[in-house]
This record gives structure tokens, C-alpha cells and sequence, in this order.
């Protein structure tokens, strides 16, 4: 039966370079944790033999040709970003 | 206590299609930040990439090139990390269906040929840039080279010496530049490598701990990094320290690398199959049909240099370094069929006059039509050797035919019997003290006469009947 820790919820909050206060991370766990119970269920099914369903469709190949197309007018790439300069987004700082 | 590294790469390789290989956008390189982006690129939410079929055919080609297996079906997963250059938030690579595996390429090294085992060759789409503010704490974010092709050929860790790895990478760059599917240009970043290394006492099989290595951007740079490495490992483990496995990044301008410490903690990928992608197929069909598609490769086309056109291995080699350095050497023997002499004037007199490790003749006005040309007029008698490689060099300077220069300039060899009679008898006669000596006995003193017969005809006498005139004129009484 699935079952997580505030351990594994803060190791996935960190990766996701998300920070949590002690109460939350507490409530999140027991979120989660409902939502893993119930999902959890699925492995009372008999799965044996059944291969795993990634896509909802059964198709392969789907291609486009090399061809080129017009991008995005600068303007609009930028409408959403806090901070541009020249085009560029600004982000604080990470090294 | 003597140890042998353990080395394997991981080469990325950015492949030359037109477009991105999830979304139409050009993947020209220079443009204005941000200008070739579109919502797929950027990573705005329920946008739905959709794979190049170049890029796919691009990276079969270099798995067929390593003899690699094909993998008849293989798939797209994510690659979860967090970085301002990756707006998706994941990278779409390969994981565990990857494109290609199990290939091997032969690499020269000090000891002779060695097979390099090559784990597996996968897909996957590149990050944008970051540039560093010199003053303020921000970053700006050029999404331009995201999603641009790539392929990752990944190498077993059958590398043993730095000077292995640097010929394991220019085979690779050859392949990439003779399947004409990347510029494979460190300085550019078309190509890139990490190295894994590690020791181990020699004769062991167990391996030791090893260090990734991280931001070498040129062949030197491998090579000075993995030598710095092994210096450093070695003293460690000679001193009973444990090495750390770690990332560690190589600084050029100090010849060492620093340990990047926990900043990219755990490799907590959270791989899983990319729902947005379907599977790709190979059929044998299209395996033929892209098999049929590649040229003829360095090792194939070197071997038939020798064989076709009697070749030493050394030319051969020189000449198969580039599909367009061979190319010119073929185009030039068509028209000239002396392959050794073709071979001599292109490796010591025109490679000399191009920029060194530059092989690309395209743009060089010395064409082989040009070599061949200049190549005749030695044959017929109507210039020397010498005033050959001088019209050689004037043509790549300037350009132009070799006979019209030759004949502009006066360049003709002098050939005519009583015009080179009188010279040399003129030079004779000028020169009393330097015959008696000859007459003596001195006979280094022909030197001279010959001299002074070019410096008379501006070098352009032929040499041979100088030689036969003036013996037949000092050595009559
Ligand atoms: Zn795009």
C-alpha cells in the first residue's frame, strides 16, 4: 500500500526548488498520501501479463518534415515575463 | 603503485537539420535572443511537440557509422530537472528504448588500432543560454538554441589514456562532418563532451571511484583535463584518501578541475515516457534506405586509396581526413592521373598554404582543375618544379589560371639549346678563376656556374640541359 513520508515530500519540494513551512509540509504529506491510498487501489487489479498503457493512442511514426516555419513574434514571447531586456528574459541570478 | 584510468564520454552532438526537432522554428545560429521561439519551444503549457524526421535519419545515420543496433522501436521519456535554460521544466531524451546500442568505433592510438565500445546513441533536445550579468544578480535566458537536435553517444569506459580520448572525439568528429549531419565544432559547441574517469591499480578489474568531468570545450581541453585528473586521483589514492564521485568542472585558463559541490545534489531525473510522443518504428525498409545513404566512410575510403591508387597508408590517411579533401584528390586525379604526384603536391605545397588542420579546399582558388593544369605544364617541360609551387602560391593568392600566369610573367622555362648555349658560355668566359679551379679537379664549383646560369635566366633555364651545356663546355680541354 502506497504510503509517503515528509521526507520524500521535501526531497520532491526540493527538486522542484519549492520551501515549505513544518504545517505545510505536514498537510501535503496527508494530501498526498490520500491521493497515493486511492490511486493505490489499482494494485488489487491482476495486472499480469498486461503491458503498460503510456499513450492514449496506438499510433507510431508521427513526423513533420525539416521545413521551417515563422517563430513567435518577439513581443509575445515576452508579453508573459516579469523582466526582459533586448529580447532577452531576465532571471535572478543562479550559478 | 601503478594505476590504469578508466575513461568513458558522453559526446553530444548538435545535429545540422533546418528546423528544431520538435517544432518548426530555425535553428540558425546568431539570431537576435529569443527570436526563434514558438509556444513549443518556450514550454508554454498544452502546446504538443512534434518530431523532425530529419533528425531521426540524421542520428540513424551515426548509428550505422558506429555499428551500432538499431532499435527497432524506441522512445521519448522525460528527463526532469530545474534550470532557467530549460523552460519545460524537463528535458525529452531517451531512456530505456533508446535509438541505438551496443556499437563500437576503431580509434588510433600509441599502441596501434583499438576498438572503443559505444554503450548507446539517443535523441534528445538542447537547452537554451544563459549570459551572466557582470553587475546585477540576474541571468538573461535566450531560449533561441532550445530544442535544437541532439544526439548523446555514450561510450563503454574502454578509454585508458587522455590521448585515446582525444582520438576516440576526432573519429567521432569525422564521422559526424563525413555523414554531413553536424559542423562538430568543440570551439562552437556543435560538439561537446563530459568524461567520466576513474583509476585503478593496473591489472585489476574492479573499478574505482570515479569523477565527472564537465566543461571542456576543446580537444586540449579533454586531453589537460583528464591528465590533470589522473595527477590528482593518483596522489589521492597513493595518500590512503578516498576519492569522492563527483561533478567537477575543468578551469582552462588554470589547467585543473574544481569539485561543483552539491550544486546539482542528487541525479534525481524521475525518468518517465513522454505521453506527448508516440513510439518511433524502424522498419527494415527504412533502415535500407538510410543505409544506402551514407557515404563511404574514412576507414573504407582510406583502404581503397591505397588499393585504387597505390598509395602509402600516410597519404592516404592525410587525404581521407576530410570527405572533402578526398573528394579534391579524386577530382584532381581524373584529370591527372598521377595519384603519388596529385597526392605530394596536395599534402606538402597546398595544405601548407591553407590555415593548419583546415583541410576544406571548397572555397580555394586552387582548384583541382587548377592542380592538374599545373601539374601538365611541369610534365610537358614548361616550368620547373620550382616555378611551379611559386604559380602555385600566386593562384591562391589571387587567383587565375597557371598558364596564363606563366605566360604573363615571362615564367617559361628556357629550353631553347643555342639561346642557353650563349649564357652559359657568356658565364664561362666571365669566369676564369672558377674554371681553372673546376679544371683542377674542384668539381663543387659546377654550383656556381649553374647559379649563375639562373641568376642570368631568373631561374627559369631548364636545369637538366644547364647541367649537360656546361659540363660539355668546361670539361672539353
Ligand atoms: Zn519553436
Amino acid at each position: 500500500m502506497a504510503h509517503i513520508t515528509v521526507e520524500e515530500v521535501e526531497h520532491v519540494a526540493q527538486l522542484a526548488r519549492l520551501r515549505f513551512s513544518k504545517d505545510e509540509l505536514e498537510e501535503f504529506t496527508n494530501q498526498l498520501d490520500a491521493i497515493l491510498r486511492f490511486v493505490g487501489k489499482l494494485e488489487s487489479l491482476d495486472t499480469e501479463g498486461v503491458e503498460p498503457t503510456y499513450r492514449a493512442i496506438e499510433i507510431v511514426n508521427c513526423f513533420r518534415e525539416d521545413v521551417v516555419k515563422p517563430s513567435l513574434p518577439i513581443e509575445e514571447v515576452t508579453a508573459n515575463a516579469p523582466e526582459s531586456e533586448e529580447g532577452a528574459f531576465v532571471v535572478p541570478r543562479i550559478i | 603503485m601503478e594505476f590504469e584510468a578508466v575513461i568513458g564520454l558522453e559526446v553530444h552532438v548538435q545535429l545540422k537539420t533546418e528546423s528544431k526537432i520538435f517544432c518548426s522554428c530555425s535553428t540558425q545560429f546568431g539570431a537576435p535572443p529569443n527570436t526563434h521561439t514558438c509556444p513549443v519551444c518556450l514550454g508554454m503549457p498544452g502546446v504538443l511537440p512534434v518530431l523532425n524526421k530529419k533528425a531521426v535519419e540524421y542520428a540513424m545515420k551515426m548509428a550505422l557509422a558506429t555499428n551500432c543496433n538499431i532499435n527497432q522501436t524506441n522512445v521519448f521519456a522525460r528527463k526532469h530537472y530545474f534550470y532557467p535554460d530549460l523552460p519545460k521544466g524537463y528535458q525529452i531524451s531517451q531512456y530505456e528504448l533508446p535509438l541505438a546500442e551496443d556499437g563500437w568505433i576503431e580509434v588510433e592510438t600509441e599502441a596501434g588500432k583499438r576498438r572503443i565500445r559505444i554503450n548507446r546513441i539517443h535523441m534528445e533536445d538542447d537547452a537554451g543560454k544563459l549570459i551572466h550579468d557582470e553587475l546585477r544578480p540576474v541571468s538573461y535566458v535566450d531560449l533561441n538554441r532550445t530544442g535544437t537536435p541532439l544526439i548523446e553517444i555514450v561510450s563503454e569506459p574502454d578509454i585508458r589514456t587522455p590521448e585515446e580520448a582525444a582520438s576516440y572525439l576526432k573519429k567521432i568528429r569525422q564521422l559526424v562532418r563525413y555523414l554531413k549531419i553536424s559542423d562538430g565544432n568543440m570551439e562552437e559547441g556543435s560538439l561537446r563532451c563530459d568524461a567520466n574517469i576513474s583509476l585503478r591499480p593496473r591489472g585489476r578489474k574492479e573499478l574505482g571511484t570515479k569523477a565527472e568531468l564537465k566543461n571542456m570545450n576543446s580537444f586540449r581541453h579533454v586531453q589537460k583535463a583528464l591528465e590533470y585528473e589522473i595527477r590528482r586521483q593518483s596522489a589521492l589514492l597513493l595518500d590512503g584518501t578516498k576519492i569522492i564521485q563527483e561533478t567537477r568542472l575543468y578551469d582552462a585558463s588554470k589547467g585543473v578541475t574544481h569539485s561543483m559541490r552539491g550544486k546539482e545534489e542528487a541525479h534525481d531525473y524521475r525518468y518517465f515516457p513522454d505521453p506527448d510522443l508516440v513510439p518511433i518504428k524502424i522498419d527494415d525498409t527504412w533502415l535500407e534506405q538510410v543505409r544506402k545513404s551514407l557515404p563511404e566512410l574514412p576507414d573504407a575510403k582510406m583502404g581503397r586509396f591505397m588499393e585504387e591508387y597505390g598509395l602509402p597508408e600516410y597519404d592516404a590517411k592525410v587525404l581521407t581526413n576530410s570527405i572533402e579533401l578526398a573528394d579534391y584528390f579524386e577530382q584532381a586525379v581524373r584529370l591527372y592521373p598521377k595519384a603519388k604526384k596529385v597526392s605530394n603536391w596536395i599534402m606538402v605545397e597546398l595544405l601548407k598554404l591553407t590555415k593548419k588542420d583546415d583541410h576544406d579546399l571548397s572555397k580555394c582558388n586552387v582548384t583541382p582543375q587548377v592542380l592538374a593544369e599545373l601539374l601538365s605544364l611541369i610534365d610537358k617541360g614548361t616550368i620547373s618544379n620550382k616555378i611551379a609551387k611559386k604559380v602555385l602560391e600566386e593562384v591562391f593568392e589571387k587567383g587565375g589560371s597557371p598558364s596564363q600566369i606563366v605566360e604573363r610573367e615571362g615564367l617559361a622555362q628556357v629550353s631553347d639549346q643555342s639561346e642557353l648555349s650563349a649564357i652559359v658560355e657568356q658565364v664561362v668566359q666571365d669566369n676564369p678563376k672558377e674554371v681553372e679551379k673546376y679544371r683542377a679537379g674542384k668539381k663543387k664549383v659546377m654550383g656556381f656556374f649553374v647559379g649563375q646560369v639562373m641568376r642570368k635566366t631568373k631561374g627559369k633555364a631548364n636545369p637538366q640541359m644547364v647541367n649537360e651545356l656546361l659540363r660539355k663546355l668546361l670539361d672539353e680541354n
